[in-house]
């Protein structure tokens, strides 16, 4: 039983990834080369190293939105290891909706979808009641503090602190197995960092397991439960 | 794991030849069960003809497609006698034209292109089939109060509108889309494929959709393919192909596009 809780959730495996840019008479860049990271449930891995060093890339393979140049990532879903490197769409697809939550600095907005009905997407495709989805929607964008008078509208138009915490509320309305944030507090305040940071402890505690890019200090130490240090791993090609 | 469903549609190497002019060459894939495929690629580069061939419009010059039929079961499209692949046809797929025209019966009303694939079927309820019919017009937002104008009487996006409710009315399980939005300004696209989404998403359609436009293909479909003078040159989840292009070609494709 310990052994099975042991297992990693996350496997990253002599992990190499590098750009063609055919685009640029097909100059190579290598970004990192043998990586080798394992993220465990309760555990949030916090990325360091300086812009450009691949923090963003390694978040990106491990959702399949980057595919990998060499060696695995293997994901817990299900109870089985799937390795993405060989995995089909469909599968990706499903370890997306049920296993693995991303949140970006961006939200990439649906035109005509609205704010309340994104938040309860995530819920209604895992199969909860369309009552307890926008209950618990309802819930979540009053915890980000976001007025209730935006829950009606698509986030086209909101303000970038607010279209984030749309996105992040649609990531922590279910308890997904797997958390990725890439810099899910950019653009908020620290009144909202701070929400934020309770909902990563709130989750860490159910047993998440995440890997984070965070700039700000505070949200960092508070956050992480261990660092991982990329530059090791650096590549020239 | 998961057990997923057979493929809904099995394509395997399908090529068709216009005597020296290929249209396109040794495509294969699989469709999945509520899956939307997008086909992406520059003009000519046989996006049309795929379509049209796994429509059983087009001929192919060698290769094959199963499909997996509610009436049949497991058939090949190209096997099929024209009568079967035309109740097939009528019955399982739905096929939504570019232009609205090649879709739609010019000389009936809105609400009779919307209410003819029922009759065609053997409808016979006359109530219920207005019932459905009103139900459809409403949600592609049509003005129910222009049911008996003529198609022509309809601005573009309405007649893409009308097209699409005579498409799915039947409820198919697969639907092929040649550049749905493509002949429409900005906006009207905006609304249009904000439908498209919800009702695919909501009938748990299969849907094969063609076009030129990155946008679209991001916003819709799950996995793309790729092609190039009529071959398939990339292949792969959405948003992997979108933002990790592995082919020249496709990177030159996404990267011609301002933002994504
Ligand atoms: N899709 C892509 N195509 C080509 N090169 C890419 C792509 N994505 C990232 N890169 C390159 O990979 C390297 C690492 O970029 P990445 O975005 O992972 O850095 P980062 O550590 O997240 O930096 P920052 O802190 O500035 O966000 C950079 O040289 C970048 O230009
Ligand atoms: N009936 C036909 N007879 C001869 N050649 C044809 C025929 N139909 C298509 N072709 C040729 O096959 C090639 C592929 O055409 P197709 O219409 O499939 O392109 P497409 O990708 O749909 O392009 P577009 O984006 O411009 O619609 C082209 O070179 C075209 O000229
Ligand atoms: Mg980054
Ligand atoms: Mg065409």
């Amino acid at each position: 039983m310990t052994k099975k809780l042991d297992r990693p959730m996350i496997k990253v495996e002599g992990l190499t990834k590098r750009f063609t840019l055919h685009q640029h008479g097909g100059a190579r860049i290598g970004v990192f080369g043998g990586l080798d990271l394992e993220v465990k449930k309760g555990e949030c891995v916090v990325l360091a190293g300086a812009s450009g060093m691949g923090k963003s890339t390694l978040i990106r393979c491990v959702y399949g939105n980057y595919l990998t140049s060499g060696g695995s990532v293997k994901i817990l879903h299900d109870g089985a290891e799937v390795d993405l490197a060989g995995a089909t769409p469909q599968t990706i697809l499903d370890i997306r909706r049920r296993t693995m939550g991303y949140v970006s600095q961006f939200l990439r907005v649906i035109p005509r979808v609205s704010t309340l009905q994104l938040v309860m997407e995530p819920l209604l495709e895992n199969g909860v009641s369309a009552e307890e989805a926008e209950a618990r929607a309802r819930t979540m964008l009053a915890s980000l503090k976001l007025p209730e008078a935006h829950w009606s509208l698509p986030p086209a138009t909101f303000s970038g602190g607010e279209q984030q915490r749309v996105n992040i509320a649609r990531s922590f309305v279910r308890e997904y197995p797997i958390l990725l944030l890439d810099e899910p507090t950019a653009s908020l305040d620290a009144a909202n960092r701070g929400i934020v940071v309770d909902l990563i402890k709130a989750a860490l505690t159910k047993g998440s397991a995440m890997i984070g890019i965070f700039h700000d200090e505070a949200v960092r130490a508070a956050a992480a439960t261990r660092f991982f240090e990329i530059e090791s791993y650096k590549t020239a090609a | 794991m998961t057990t997923q469903a057979p493929p809904l549609l099995r394509v395997n190497r399908v090529s068709k030849w216009f005597g020296e002019i290929v249209g396109c060459r040794n495509v294969s894939f699989d469709l999945h069960p509520g899956e939307i495929l997008g086909v992406v690629g520059e003009s000519g580069s046989g996006k049309t003809t795929l379509l049209r061939c796994l429509s059983g419009k087009l001929e192919p010059t060698s290769g094959g497609a199963e499909f997996l039929s509610k009436r049949h079961g497991p058939v090949d499209i190209f096997q099929l006698g024209e009568q079967d692949r035309r109740r097939l046809q009528r019955e399982e797929w739905g096929f939504v034209h570019q232009n609205p025209r090649d879709g739609l019966r010019m000389r009936v009303s809105g609400g009779a292109n919307v209410a003819e694939p029922l009759m065609n079927l053997g409808g016979r309820h006359y109530g219920q089939m207005r019932q459905a019919t009103t139900d459809w017009l409403e949600r592609v937002e049509l003005d129910i109060s222009r049911v008996d104008h003529k198609p022509r009487n309809f601005s573009g996006g309405m007649q893409q509108r009308i097209q699409i409710a005579r498409n799915l009315i039947h409820q198919p399980r697969l639907v092929f889309m040649d550049e749905p939005t493509g002949g429409l300004d900005v906006s009207v696209q905006a609304r249009l494929l904000d439908l498209l989404r919800e009702l695919v998403r909501d009938l748990q359609l299969s849907a094969i959709i063609v076009t030129h436009d990155m946008g679209v293909a991001r916003l819709m479909a799950d996995r793309l393919l790729v092609m190039k003078n009529g071959d398939v040159v990339e292949t792969g989840l959405t948003d992997q192909v979108l933002d990790d292009a592995q082919h020249p070609y496709t990177q030159l494709l996404v990267s011609s596009v301002l933002q994504l």
